[in-house]
């Protein structure tokens, strides 16, 4: 097979495709896991009670 | 800020400053009277002054405390006042060239003072002296902040702070000298960009090693932006400069793609540059100094994450969008077109995110003007990308490419989204760096909100207007078939608007001005001794609370 500008095409439409949906699933699977709802709550909390106390 | 470093250190930075120099003195030894010869000047004298900066105080007295016991905040605050410097000398710049858009005569009929060469003085100075040196400032700030750990050098901070402006001087005096490579946003010549390789290159390790000595175990997202931002423009850089330098005494190059793929390279450059220098960097700077400057926690962490991820995978691929009608394959133009569209989803879930973190807090607002820039900014920020993801749709883009319109779009983005939010992130940085209780006159920060605002809306809604008008001028046919404007006559419409944006951009001048004066007399002011004292990384991982 030559490897021209349909294959190109080709690819970018299908494995391209696959790709990007592939990586949006995990990401909503890591952004939706049960135990990492904690972990997020304290990193979204713990910005705020730094910059005048520091962590006793 | 000699003073924080060891002896070894300061006679480190010696033999870099004399390395510099030597560099220096071959590009003006090779270069003669080339461009490239002057830079090899400019370059001596830059790292001569420098040096003599490090040999002053070189026999000062060593750092006596354990340095690890505090943030490193000297670089912060030499980047600060640099991005406010170069700040009024981008924006200066902005209003010489939307002046002489109004008053052609206002080039003095010089060669260095022309458009052609003023309007790259205007963005570089402005994208990259002004947003560049707010970018590495934060984002050194922020990184030690939430990882609670100290920069993870005392050299490199400094290196990549004066490399990165050394870096901003080459490309804005060589444009007054006729010096560019004639690609957008990447105008310096090659040896310019080999030296910006090598400072982004310690940027991006200084940044990893800063993580990676962290000691609160999660990375706060904003991280995640700055660190995405330091990558993808190392990447975008280098691939854009590829060139081959005419001979080691010039300062001309070619570059290496040809044609249509050029013209592509450029592009997934010019839009990721936006994406990533004035967008994922300052989402940092969103997600980091909102929240804190509001006290309460960002809306929904879960969609911050989702948004990151969105926005820098989706941003790879929408460059072909400005290039639309040209040589480059049709299809090539619908999936950047396609994914401009997509972009909207997690554009606006960044800036609904800041929003929605305000909500409940609307008196905080109202009362004060340093969140009520960055509110305004998030606002911008929505607004500039739902006109991107529009005018990325082809037949829209039709009417809006060469127009006004175009720069209506940009400065919506630039100067309400990038400047208003590092703006109000540099009123709350202030007072905590330099340990004030608070700016200097919370009166002047409001001035500021308004001139600022004031000569955004002014020149955004004029380049609407004028964009508009261009683009329907120059498709109108008379009943015979032929263009029913000339150019000149679409030219002769555009005065009045010219005028208001020059008006509008001196606004916003004068705001930035007012913001140096605070920040100057904040930093006079006496400091408070006791709220501020705690600021200091967390030394023992021990400590670390509710693990
Ligand atoms: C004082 C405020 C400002 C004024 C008066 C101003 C004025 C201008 C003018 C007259 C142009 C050339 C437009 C043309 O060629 O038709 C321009 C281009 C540009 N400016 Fe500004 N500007 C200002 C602030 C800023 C800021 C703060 C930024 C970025 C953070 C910025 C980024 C840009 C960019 C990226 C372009 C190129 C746009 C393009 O090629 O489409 N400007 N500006
Ligand atoms: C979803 C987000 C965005 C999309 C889809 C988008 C899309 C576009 C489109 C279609 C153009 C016109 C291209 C042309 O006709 O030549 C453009 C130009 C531009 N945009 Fe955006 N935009 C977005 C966000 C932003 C933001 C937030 C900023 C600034 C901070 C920005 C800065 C620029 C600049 C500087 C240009 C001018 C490029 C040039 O020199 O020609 N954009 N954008």
């Amino acid at each position: 097979m030559d490897f021209d500008y349909d294959t190109l095409v080709a690819f970018s439409k299908s494995w391209g495709l696959l790709y990007l949906f592939a990586f949006f699933l995990a990401v909503v699977v890591y952004a939706f896991w049960p135990s990492n709802k904690n972990r997020f709550d304290r990193a979204k909390k713990s910005i705020l009670d730094q910059d005048d106390k520091p962590w006793k | 800020m000699i003073g924080q470093l060891t002896s070894g250190e300061r006679q480190s930075a010696v033999v870099i400053l004399l390395i510099v120099a030597m560099v220096g003195l071959s590009m003006a030894a090779l270069g003669r009277t080339d461009p490239l010869g002057v830079h090899g000047v400019i370059v001596m004298l830059f790292s001569g002054g420098l040096l003599y900066v490090v040999l002053s105080s070189f026999y000062a007295p060593a750092p006596t405390e354990e340095r690890e016991a505090s943030y490193y905040d000297d670089p912060i605050k030499i980047g600060i006042v640099l991005s406010m410097g170069w700040a009024v000398f981008g924006m200066l710049m902005g209003v010489w060239v939307a002046s002489q858009l109004a008053w052609p005569d206002l080039a003095f009929d010089a060669a260095w003072s022309s458009f052609g060469r003023l309007r790259p003085t205007h963005t570089t100075g402005v994208i990259f002296g002004f947003g560049g040196n707010a970018l590495i400032a934060t984002s050194f700030h922020v990184v030690q902040r939430t990882s609670r750990a100290r920069l993870a050098g005392q050299l490199s901070p400094w290196f990549v702070l004066f490399g990165f402006n050394l870096f901003c001087i080459l490309a804005v005096t060589g444009y007054f000298m006729g010096i560019t490579q004639s690609k957008e946003y990447a105008e310096p010549e090659w040896y310019a960009d080999l030296w910006l390789v090598v400072v982004w290159v310690t940027y991006f390790i200084l940044y990893i090693r800063t993580i990676a000595r962290r000691k609160e175990p999660h990375i706060y997202v904003a991280n995640w932006y700055f660190m995405a931002f330091i990558l993808v423009v190392a990447i975008l850089h280098i691939v854009n400069n590829l060139t081959l330098p005419v001979s080691w005494g010039h300062a001309k190059s070619y570059t290496v793609w040809p044609g249509v793929q050029d013209a592509m390279v450029q592009w997934w450059y010019g839009h990721n540059a936006v994406a990533f220098f004035l967008t994922a960097g300052f989402l940092g700077m969103l997600y980091y100094y909102l929240p804190v400057r509001a006290q309460r926690p960002i809306f929904s962490y879960r969609l911050s994450i989702l948004s990151f991820w969105g926005i820098t995978f989706f941003y790879m691929w929408a460059g072909s969008h400005h290039l639309h009608y040209t040589a480059l394959p049709h299809w090539v133009q619908t999936l950047g077109m396609t994914f401009s569209v997509m972009l909207l989803v997690p554009s606006w879930a960044s800036a609904g995110n800041a929003l929605l973190t305000l909500n409940g807090a609307w008196h905080k607002v109202r009362d004060d003007a340093t969140l009520r820039f960055m509110m305004v900014a998030a606002v911008f920020y929505g607004l500039s990308t739902f006109e991107g993801s529009f005018m990325a749709i082809r037949p829209v883009n039709s009417l809006s490419h060469y127009t006004d319109w175009t720069v209506g779009h940009v400065h919506a983005g630039a100067l309400g989204w990038v400047a208003l939010i590092t703006f109000g992130s540099f009123y709350t940085l202030v007072p905590a760096l330099w340990k004030r209780e608070a700016m200097y006159s919370a009166r002047l920060i409001e001035v500021h909100f308004w001139l600022a605002l004031a000569g955004t809306l002014i020149y955004v809604f004029a380049m609407w207007n004028s964009g508009i008008i261009q683009g329907l001028m120059w498709r109108t046919y008379t009943e015979e078939g032929t263009l029913a404007y000339s150019f000149v006559d679409s030219l002769v419409a555009m005065y009045p608007y010219y005028i208001a944006r020059a008006f509008g951009g001196l606004l916003f001048l004068i705001g930035a001005v007012v913001c140096c004066y605070n920040i100057w007399m904040t930093v006079r002011a006496k400091p408070v001794t006791s709220s501020r004292s705690g600021d200091v990384p967390v030394v023992s991982v021990a400590s670390v609370a509710g693990e």
